[in-house]
This record gives C-alpha cells, structure tokens and sequence, in this order.
C-alpha cells in the first residue's frame, strides 16, 4: 500500500498544530488549510493491520463491530498486569492505592472526554448492553402501568428487548418511531407519537445497521417537553465523532470502550447527577453498600451504587489509554477523516452494477450497508472474506430493520480513522470479483 | 449405487483437481445449480434450517428404503455446500447416512465451514439431515 498521506480539506485554528505567531495571525484570518492526517504512523500503531488473512493483507472494514486496538491500548493492559495489579478501593496496602489512582484516573479521562459535569456521573459498565440493562432494569421508577416508551425502528436488539422486557414487567406499552425509505427516522411521526403518557424515549445516536446519524438533540429535547426521560444509545458514536453530554442533555448516554480502541469487556453509562440517584442499583454486592446488615443495607453514592463487585479494572485503565490516543488525533479530525472515507466509499460502491445503498443521507457516520443487485449478502461476504477483506454481513442484530426494507441483510463496510482510501480500492475490486463469481 | 465413502472419495478426487480456493468456490457455485430442488410448496418455515445466515431448505422422503433429499438456499454459496452433502447421502439408506462421516468436507477445502460458529451453518445441515435419517430408520425397522 502506497501513499500514505492524505490532505483533509479542513478548517483548522493552527495554533493547534504550531505555536508560531505569524501562523497564528494567518489562522486568524479564517484561512481553510489542508492538514494532514498522518496515516502511515498510525496505522504503525496498530499491530493487527500488519497480519494477513487467507494469505491476503487484511483490510479491516468491521469496525462498527469493534475497533482494533493501539499499542499505547495493548501496553497499558499488560503494564496493569505487570506493574500494578490489586483490587481497588480498598487496600491501604501502596499497590492497591496505585491501582485505585489509575482506575480513578481513567473515569476521570473518560469525564473530560465527553464534557460530562461530575466523575461520578461515568459508571463502569461491562459493555453498551450491560449499560442499557442497567437503565432499563430499575426503570420502573420512571415508567408506571399504561405509560409509553419509545423506541426507534433502526434499533439493534440491544436497545428493544430490555424495553420490551420493561414494559411486560410493569405493564406499559411500547411505541415505535418508524423509519423513512431513505434510513432517517420519521420525524412528525415521532413528534406525533409523543403525549403525556410517554415516560421514556430510547433511540441511538448512530444506527449500526445503516450508519445514520439520528437527530438526537431534537428528539431529547421533544421527550423533555413531554417530562419524559431519556436514553441514547451512543455504541456507534462514541469512537467517531466529538461527544459533549451538557450539551446534548441526555439524562441517559451508553457507550461500548471496545468500539473506541479500548478493550472489550468495558462500557460507559453516564447519567445526569439526578437521573443516576434516581434509579435503584440493579446488582448487589461488594463495593456498592454504605452499612450492611441483616435488617437493612444502605447503598453506596455514585458512582459506586452501580459498580458491585471487582470492575474490569484493566480495562478501564486501558479505556483511559485508548481516550488519550484518540485526544492525540483529536476527534473532529477523526469525524472528518472518515468522513472522506464515506464519501469516497460511496461513490465507489455506486459505481457498482446493480449496488444499492441503505441509508444513504448526508447526516451519517462512515458506515455504508449495501447489497448487490439479488446476490445473497453473505456469498459476497465469503468471496470477499477469502480476498481479506473483512466486511459484516447478515441482519447485523438489527432484524426490523432489514424487514423494513424486506432484505435478508446487508454487506456493511464500516471505517475508522486507520483505514484508507487504497483499502477501499481493494475492497470495490473484491467486491467486483465475486459479484463477476457468484452472477 | 455407490456407497457414500464412494461418492465422498469421488467429491474429493474432483475437487483435488484444483490449485486455488476460487476455483473450488467456482465449482461449489456450479454442484449447487444441480442440486435436486425442492418442491416450493415444501419451502416452510418448519424446513429451514436454523443457524444459516442465509436461508436452507431440507426435505426428506422415503422411497422403498432410501432417503431423497431435495434442498436449496437463497444464497449460492450455501447451496453448493448442501449440494455436496446431498450428492453423497441422497439415495442412501438411513443406517448409512447415520454411519456416515464428514471429514471428506475437510479434505475437499472447505475446513473453514465446518466451524460450529460459522454463520453457514453446515454443521445445522449435517445435524438436520442425520436427524431425518434417525427418523426413517425407525420406520425401515
């Protein structure tokens, strides 16, 4: 793979890049720059993108699945293992505070990152779906008998069963924002669906199926008109775009690590402050208690009320890494790196006989779900597999979505900031391979 | 009729005949164009087998003492995969079927599939099909 750097038509205030004065003066004058994304040297630090697959180069497209990983990430994990290994919290023992600073450390990197109040307000979580399980287990005290939770129709199955398994449990009825031809969620339906007995709106940030951003602000601020409480999924945002959880005023956001550069195994629920005290603890153990005794326990403050037991401590010290690393690239050069992707993934997947985009709108994060004239999704997926280039295909968890366009499922080509424009090259050539194969 | 260690050594010598994956897909592609389709009214929910990122379709009947298999899959791949299982067992008695092993699967390339998680789902077709054979076996006792 040759050319490694690309210019991003960006506007960027060059103080950020160089402290020179003249150059600061000419940023000044709202000069559009073309900066450079250093693609080679950061594809050096991802160990993973070296390997080959079937013999092939691996070219890794399945980053809506999961992101690959840094070293700065792998090095932090062994370091915990090596160095500082204890349980936290509770040891007054050097190594047990050693830990506790690094795991401290890295929720506070994680309430920075996206502009949340209070460190408390960044609960440890296992993951995305443990996050909204966590919301939506002790939900019964925002949602009673006969009241309404919303949800979207691009959902993946882990933002409809914990709703679907709340509203058996206390009796309220699920409503479903549908979805316009084009992928975007029907807006005056959703305003249309609200009333005084919505108690609970549930949408993501970014669909995984289709890669459409949602109008997440508009749809908060709707529900809160209506007193109605609010969850956004952010699995598909938080590792793509710049996040500020004041700004959107979610009372609740869930995030995966995995889906960031951080290792799986670790997830965010942030809450507001009121929110979070709110709902009730969903486990019980160690950790989350104040008193315990066998009359009545009394349950820690946040953020240690949601945290029972041991927490993946590794991994949220490597969270911490993985946050660093992407402050070092800066996520608005992120967002606009792979949006260039998008683009030109785009028009080259069009080019394609027969290639037909879902969701392909403006508004989107670099995620492009497509099929080919009739072919199956997944005998494409095997060709191309078999060529190394690693594509998701099937339903990608998100079964009413592709019965709403009436498809068994999608080829879906996601990106992250490591990938290239070369990369894609290969991938429309595997793509013309075994559409020429299987036709 | 050939016995389905005869027809499985045969699906083997064919397909040694290639040097690359591509022209074993190529090949797998074309085995599933002749594959003995089944009846569309038999395309049920109850005959898909469960597993598969694509859809498959089994039927068995018994005809004297053998088992007719009919199959096909709304993907090609797929149905290149069943097409070579049903090549090998269909025709065969029960006793057979049950008898019969699968590690030709392996030597013709196609290790890959074999995989319990993979989104396929041959090791479902080869369940399913055995299935149907411990089914009719009672019968021919």
């Amino acid at each position: 793979m040759t050319g490694y750097f690309y210019l991003l038509e960006y506007k960027v205030t060059l103080e950020r890049l160089f402290s020179s004065t003249d150059l600061t003066m000419s940023s000044r004058l709202g000069l559009t720059f073309a900066i450079m994304l250093d693609i080679k040297k950061i594809r050096a630090d991802f160990p993973i993108l070296n390997r080959k697959v079937n013999g092939q180069p691996l070219i890794y497209f399945d980053n809506a699945a999961t992101s690959q990983k840094p070293t700065q990430v792998i090095d932090k994990i062994v370091a915990y293992y090596t160095l500082y290994n204890a349980n936290i919290h509770r040891g007054v023992h050097a190594l047990s505070q050693e830990a506790t600073d690094h795991f401290e450390g890295a929720r506070e990197k994680v309430r920075a990152f996206f502009n949340i109040p209070l460190a408390k307000q960044v609960i440890f979580t296992s993951g995305n779906t443990h996050s909204i399980n966590a919301v939506a287990s002790g939900a019964h005290v925002f949602v009673k008998k006969e009241d309404e939770v919303i949800v979207s129709a691009v959902e993946h199955h882990s933002n409809i069963v914990p709703w679907q398994m709340l509203c058996e449990r206390v009796g309220a009825v699920l409503k479903v924002i549908p979805v316009l031809d084009d992928g975007r969620l029907d807006m005056h339906a959703y305003h249309n669906l609200l009333n005084s007995k919505t108690a609970f709106v549930v949408v993501n940030h970014i669909s995984n199926a289709l890669g459409v951003t949602n109008p997440v602000k508009e749809i908060i601020d709707a529900a809160h008109q209506y007193d109605a409480m609010t969850l956004i999924d952010g699995a598909q945002s938080c590792g793509h775009m710049k996040l500020d959880m004041q700004a959107l005023d979610a009372d609740f956001y869930t995030m995966s690590g995995h889906k960031m550069c951080g290792p799986t195994g670790i997830g965010i629920l942030y809450g507001k402050e009121e929110a979070l005290n709110s709902l009730p603890p969903y486990q019980g153990g160690g950790e989350m208690i104040d008193q315990v005794s066998f009359e009545k326990t009394t349950y820690a403050g946040l953020p240690h009320k949601f945290e029972a037991g041991t927490p993946n401590i590794a991994g949220g010290i490597a969270l911490g890494a993985a946050i660093d690393y992407l402050n070092e690239i800066g996520m608005e050069n992120i967002a606009a790196y792979e949006h260039g992707l998008l683009v030109y993934g785009t028009a080259q997947i069009k080019n394609i006989p027969g290639a037909k985009i879902y969701g392909d709108v403006t508004d989107k994060a670099a995620v492009i779900s497509f099929n080919v004239a009739s072919l199956h999704p997944y005998d494409i997926g095997t060709i191309v597999d078999k060529l190394g280039v690693a594509v998701r295909t099937g339903h990608h968890c998100a079964q009413p979505v592709m019965e709403r366009f009436k498809i068994p499922g999608t080829i879906r080509a996601s990106f992250a900031f490591y990938n290239t424009k070369e990369e894609i090259d290969v991938m429309v050539q595997a793509l013309q391979r075994a559409v020429t194969m299987l036709s | 009729m050939a016995s389905i260690q005869e027809i499985q050594e045969e699906i083997v010598e064919e397909f040694s005949m290639f040097d690359d994956w591509m022209q074993r897909y190529e090949y797998m592609i074309d085995l599933g164009k002749s594959l003995p389709l089944i009846d569309e009214s038999l395309k049920t929910e109850d005959r898909i087998i469960k597993g598969c990122q694509s859809k498959v379709w089994v039927n068995a009947e018994l005809e004297s003492d053998k088992i007719a298999f009919t199959a096909d899959s709304d993907a090609i791949i797929t149905k290149g995969i069943i097409a070579i299982l049903i090549r090998a067992w269909s025709g065969q008695k029960p006793a057979d079927i049950i008898a019969a092993k699968t590690d030709f699967i392996d030597e013709i390339g196609l290790k890959e599939h074999l995989s319990p998680t993979r989104a396929n789902g041959l090791v479902s077709m080869i369940k399913q099909l055995k299935m149907y054979a411990i089914a009719y076996q009672t019968q021919v006792n």
